[in-house]
């Protein structure tokens, strides 16, 4: 699964300080929620994204637990305050142990 | 009197025809003005005015489409910005190596397919163009016609046109075929005995079941289907809308569908370019 | 997938059983995330908003956000799925608001659900039904 999946974030390049920005994530993935079934009529195992966390300068913004009910290539939207400057960092962690991460910097300004 | 006034009432109401379901306005990543309403062009009598299928969704799907963050369709977009300089097949190119810069050489084809082509003396849909220049420019295999790189590299060069306006020429080379798409469009198909006008003309704003019928305008293909968790091919549509009067379908890729493609183009000539769309 | 008679004898069998104890399973599962989530509290409902549409053209991405100024985590439900539950969001110290936004699946039309834990150990529940069209052309 590792192979195709892209994640994306949308973060504003500056911000005043202690000033609350908007971010954006997006990840490709099929979130295959262990309920479908394949052409042959077999289960076709779950395998989705299980938490997302995002981070800034160490500090917990958000961290979500996910389940089989979060849509394919899974969108998130939620509000950070940013105290200084820094970076933030977005990890996503899948059933098959595979972790994908993402950093994007903000300058005070 | 009092019936013919109910009469009158009624027939006032289908003589103004359906309007779109709102008035809201589609400015795609705050900045690229998407025109979802034009006066029909003159040869189709059965419209006044052509509505992009986008004005029929409801607001969160239109949302969905108004910034490309959220779009969906854009990560499959992502995937065909690498495939495009990506060498493929035996003459080692990719399509950067002719075309550089999609986003210079590709500005407005979109608006003009399907269109003529000279040298090979027939129609040619924007799929066809692109497993041309794959079999004969770079000895790669050809893509399936409505496979998920064709639709990629079909919502990557469309994009490169969005804003512009439809303008798919009917007349010259292409009249015969373009005759042939308008007389498929009005010929009822299968057990239901439906023709596309039967619904995105006749009946457009209408509901089928649960479903609000829009014009049935392809400016926004390939587009992407929530049903199918991707993008989804114009042919694909019209086989997934035959099917649905209960009628064997013609096959993606088809001298019947390149002409109804060319035909249902031009029924948004004024329209904007649209591609990659987000629908239900 | 070819279906044979006894397979349909044991899909009527199965039906009929499922009719015999309606809503059940189903039911069940949510109370167990609910309970999970707050250990049997009781539950008010002030200070929580759940913005989901009211009808969903499509079951298989509907956009919903859930607000609750001052939680330290919101649970999201989808009550009429298989499996009900969605997301828990936990609010970290730079989390500006108590909000998120995501998208999820509904298996059909169903009342959605969220539940705040707020600050104080308290929780506060929101409720909307979320009608799924099933059409199929899709315009």
């Amino acid at each position: 699964m590792a192979d195709n999946v892209k994640p994306k974030v949308r973060v504003p390049k500056t911000a005043a300080a202690g000033e609350a920005i908007t971010l954006k994530t997006l990840i490709s993935h099929p979130m295959e929620s262990g309920q479908r079934k394949d052409d042959a009529g077999n289960l076709i195992p779950r395998s989705i994204i299980n938490r997302f966390t995002c981070e800034f300068n160490g500090q917990s913004v958000i961290d979500v637990t996910m389940e089989p009910a979060i849509s394919t290539n899974p969108y998130f939207e939620f509000e950070a305050t940013v105290p200084e400057a820094g970076t933030f960092t977005f990890t996503w962690y899948d059933d098959d142990g595979s972790v994908y991460t993402e950093s994007q910097d903000i300058a005070i300004g | 009197m009092r019936t013919t006034g109910l009469l009158t009432a009624a027939i006032a109401l289908v003589a103004t025809g359906a309007v779109a379901q709102d008035d809201h306005q589609l400015v795609t990543n705050g900045d690229i003005e998407i025109v979802t309403e034009a006066p029909a062009p003159d040869y189709i009598s059965g419209l006044r005015t052509i509505y992009s299928g986008w004005r029929f969704r409801d607001a969160s799907l239109q949302e969905m489409q108004m910034d490309d963050f959220e779009n969906p369709a854009i990560i499959a977009v992502d995937k065909a910005i690498v495939q495009w300089s990506t060498v493929d097949g035996t003459e080692g190119k990719s399509c950067a190596s002719c075309h550089e810069d999609v986003e210079q050489s590709m500005l407005g084809v979109r608006a003009v397919y399907p269109k003529w082509n000279e040298d090979a003396g027939e129609v040619r849909t924007l799929a066809m163009q692109i497993n041309d220049c794959r079999t004969e420019n770079m000895g790669a295999e050809a893509w399936k016609y409505d496979g998920s790189d064709m639709t990629g590299a079909e919502a990557l060069i469309s994009m490169q046109s969005r804003g512009m306006p439809v303008n798919v020429a009917i007349d010259g080379p292409v009249a015969d075929t373009w005759k042939q798409g308008e007389e498929m469009y009005y010929t009822r198909y299968g057990q239901l005995e439906l023709s596309c006008a039967s619904c995105h003309e006749e009946n457009y704003d209408n509901y089928i079941r649960a479903d609000h019928l829009s014009q049935g305008q392809i400016n926004g293909f390939p587009a992407f289907r929530l049903k199918n968790d991707g993008l989804v091919q114009t042919h694909n549509r019209f086989k997934g809308c035959i099917r649905d009067t209960r009628a064997e379908t013609y096959s993606p890729g088809s001298a019947e569908f390149v002409a109804l493609e060319l035909y249902v183009a031009s029924r948004g000539n004024g329209l904007s370019v649209e591609a990659p769309s987000v629908r239900p | 997938m070819t279906i044979t008679r006894r397979q349909t004898f044991m899909m009527a069998l199965g039906a009929s059983v499922a009719a015999a104890m309606p809503f059940r399973a189903f039911a069940d599962a949510s109370e167990d995330s609910i309970a999970a989530f707050t250990g049997g509290a009781e539950m008010g409902t002030e200070g929580l908003t759940l913005t989901a549409p009211e009808i969903a053209e499509n079951g298989n991405t509907v956009p919903v956000e859930v607000s609750a100024p001052g939680a330290v985590s919101i649970m999201l439900l989808a009550t009429g799925n298989p499996t009900p539950d969605a997301a828990i969001f936990n609010f970290g110290p730079l989390a500006a608001s108590q909000t998120a936004s995501t998208r999820i699946r509904l298996a059909k039309t169903q009342n959605v659900m969220a539940i705040a834990k707020m600050a104080d150990g308290s929780f506060v529940q929101a409720t909307q039904e979320v009608k799924v069209t099933i059409g199929g052309c899709g315009g």
